[in-house]
């Protein structure tokens, strides 16, 4: 019961410092892109001016910047992105719903795949440790972290595509497993090399110390051993590191989706920003900074739940 | 006569052994680490020596050798690209720009980072909680999205490059460093400075950051090859480095639309990138090792 209480009140006090983050984000976010010179009805030729400037009531854009802010507020709280600037007939939402499930499927397979494969090869290594097998291992580690995702996928597609024909080299059909396989793997590489180190380290220092010692003194095997004592402890580091391993993979699905030419919600980002779609822009920064947030909210409480001190301290 | 054991004890505690001459030992008995910092001198020297020895220069168009496959007989070591440039000459123009960015972004965010975290770490208290709230903030925002306004509002040439890559690099590093300077000015020393009257000005450039080099050595060292992977990330979404400058990065995007056709303008640009990126990240662990510097 009382871990309960400790636990909702570090919830509170974590979610009372994560919203005015998103919501400073949001607010730099929106004076930097409108200081940014040039604006989303720019093109190649210039519109006549009535047109413009009808363009620009009709999106609002003819009002001071900080009534636009205000609406642009008032919007976001009711769930609205609002419209967007290029993509004419399609509101934010709806191009975010289109795409997000490819995102998300592509990244949250990436992740998955890293930690189930990244966490028994560092266990494997710590267990093995100055075995070949630890150094074979380490060493793959190290350049699989070195080898940037946008030069992986298409040596991958060379390989697997053009050359061996097993898998389609880019492209996307609705459903299909066949086109996801190379973009996952080369998402996940440099997750899962990092995880592994990081698993390495950490259980090789759980190891070394004295209940482990205990625990195999009183005949346990080695399986209980790690699976009952050393486990837990050695995956703090890792549980530490997810928040910045899903800043990376959805970093890294900017690329890989352009390259692989998936639907997800990548695209969007860059070219947004090329093109000033003010809200565009806006609304997948409201995306990615509440998952990255919320990611870190959920971690914090993993780790609240599992060692007191923390829960206490808030 | 051979000598007494207690004599040759002292012998060896009279022989002290500096800190940097051990750090050098330890990273002198790292296969890996030597090997890796041999490579990276051969690129480097490879990239600015390199285009002395072939005819073409980084512009010259080649019409009777268009995407050709790297071989001897045209002098085209390393083939060449769809508009019959030497891709030898590119390549190691490529890794020359690549290298720059990443020590000058390197230095950037160093500077920036050393004295954010040394000032926030020394005072702590209130100033110490806003600074680090400050850095949350902006490590909340994918950090792309920052780079990509910078390059976007004030145009996209290499030294605006240099100042956001490096603006977005000093987070981690003001954090580290923050992190020794508190566990620093605990120490007796920094306590006996104070008893004598410094100012904190001086405690902080005299007593703190002379402690901090281990820790930023290391750093720095890790940080070159992530700054030099964010900027191809840049080149390659086509916001980084431009025609008719190369980077890496930009070579591997000219590389991935030729894939079937011609896999060596994506393959060679490639393993060099992979290649400095994993000399850099074995040198910087071993650096690590040798300096004994611990993660947090």
């Amino acid at each position: 019961m009382a871990r309960l209480a400790a636990m909702a009140r570090f919830f509170l006090t974590r979610l009372a410092t994560a919203i005015p983050t998103l919501l400073i984000i949001v607010t730099i976010t929106f004076f930097i892109m409108r200081a940014a010179p040039g604006g989303p009805f720019d093109q190649e030729q210039t519109l006549p001016p009535d047109i413009m400037s009808n363009l620009q009531k009709a999106y609002g854009l003819d009002r001071p910047v900080w009534q636009q802010y205000l609406r642009y507020m008032t919007s976001l709280a009711h769930g609205d992105f609002g419209p967007s600037f290029k993509y004419k007939d399609f509101t934010v939402t709806e191009l975010i719903m289109q795409g997000f499930p490819v995102t998300l499927k592509l990244g949250s397979i990436a992740i998955a795949l890293a930690l189930s494969l990244g966490i028994p090869l560092g266990v494997i290594a710590a267990v093995c440790h100055n075995t070949v097998l630890d150094y074979a291992g380490m060493a793959l580690a190290v350049l699989g972290i070195a080898i940037p995702a946008f030069v992986l996928l298409p040596a991958l597609g060379l390989l697997f595509g053009i050359y061996l024909h097993w898998l389609p080299v880019a492209g996307w059909e609705p459903g299909s497993l066949r086109h996801m396989v190379l973009p996952t793997i080369a998402l996940a590489l440099p997750p899962l090399c990092f995880i592994a180190r990081l698993t390495r380290s950490s259980m090789l220092e759980v190891l070394k110390s004295s209940y482990i010692r205990t625990a195999f003194a009183k005949g346990l095997p080695l399986r209980l051993v790690l699976l009952r004592h050393a486990l837990r402890p050695a995956l703090m580091p890792v549980a530490s590191y997810l928040v910045p391993a899903i800043a990376a993979v959805m970093t890294g699905s900017l690329v890989v989706e352009s390259i692989a030419g998936l639907p997800g919600i990548g695209r969007y980002l860059v070219q947004g920003a090329l093109n000033r779609d003010y809200t565009l822009v806006l609304g997948m920064v409201i995306i990615y900074s509440t998952l990255l947030i919320g990611m870190g909210l959920i971690v914090d409480l993993a780790y609240a739940w599992l060692d007191p001190r923390v829960r206490n301290r808030a | 006569m051979s000598v007494p054991p207690q004599a040759a004890l002292r012998q060896v505690a009279l022989r002290p052994v500096a800190l940097r001459q051990e750090a050098m030992r330890r990273f002198r008995s790292n296969p890996a680490a030597v090997v890796s910092i041999i490579l990276i001198a051969g690129i480097v020297v490879l990239s600015i020596a390199g285009p002395w020895f072939t005819p073409y220069g980084d512009d010259t168009l080649d019409w009777l050798h268009v995407a050709t496959r790297p071989g001897l007989p045209q002098a085209h070591w390393f083939g060449t690209d769809r508009l019959g440039r030497d891709l030898f000459v590119r390549t190691l123009e490529g890794t020359r720009v690549s290298l720059a960015v990443g020590l000058v972004a390197s230095a950037v965010s160093l500077l920036v980072g050393i004295s954010y975290g040394a000032v926030a770490g020394y005072l702590g208290g209130r100033i110490d909680h806003l600074m680090m709230r400050i850095i949350e903030i902006i490590s909340g925002l994918p950090l792309i999205f920052f780079v990509i306004f910078i390059t976007v509002t004030f145009g996209r040439n290499i030294y605006i490059l240099f100042l956001s890559i490096g603006a977005v690099a000093w987070l981690t590093m003001a954090r580290i460093v923050r992190g020794q300077t508190m566990s620093i000015r605990r120490q007796e020393y920094i306590e006996a400075a104070v008893a004598c009257g410094a100012t904190p000005a001086r405690i902080i450039l005299r007593h703190v950051l002379p402690n901090l080099v281990g820790v930023v050595v290391v750093y720095a060292t890790l940080s070159v090859p992530q700054v030099i992977l964010f900027e191809s990330f840049l080149s390659f979404l086509g916001l980084g480095i431009q025609e008719p400058n190369v980077s890496l990065g930009t070579l591997v995007a000219d590389g991935a639309g030729e894939l079937e056709a011609a896999p060596w303008i994506l393959l060679i640009p490639g393993a060099f990138l992979a290649l400095l990126m994993l000399c850099l990240n074995i040198c910087g662990d071993g650096l690590r090792d040798a300096l004994d510097v611990k993660e947090n």
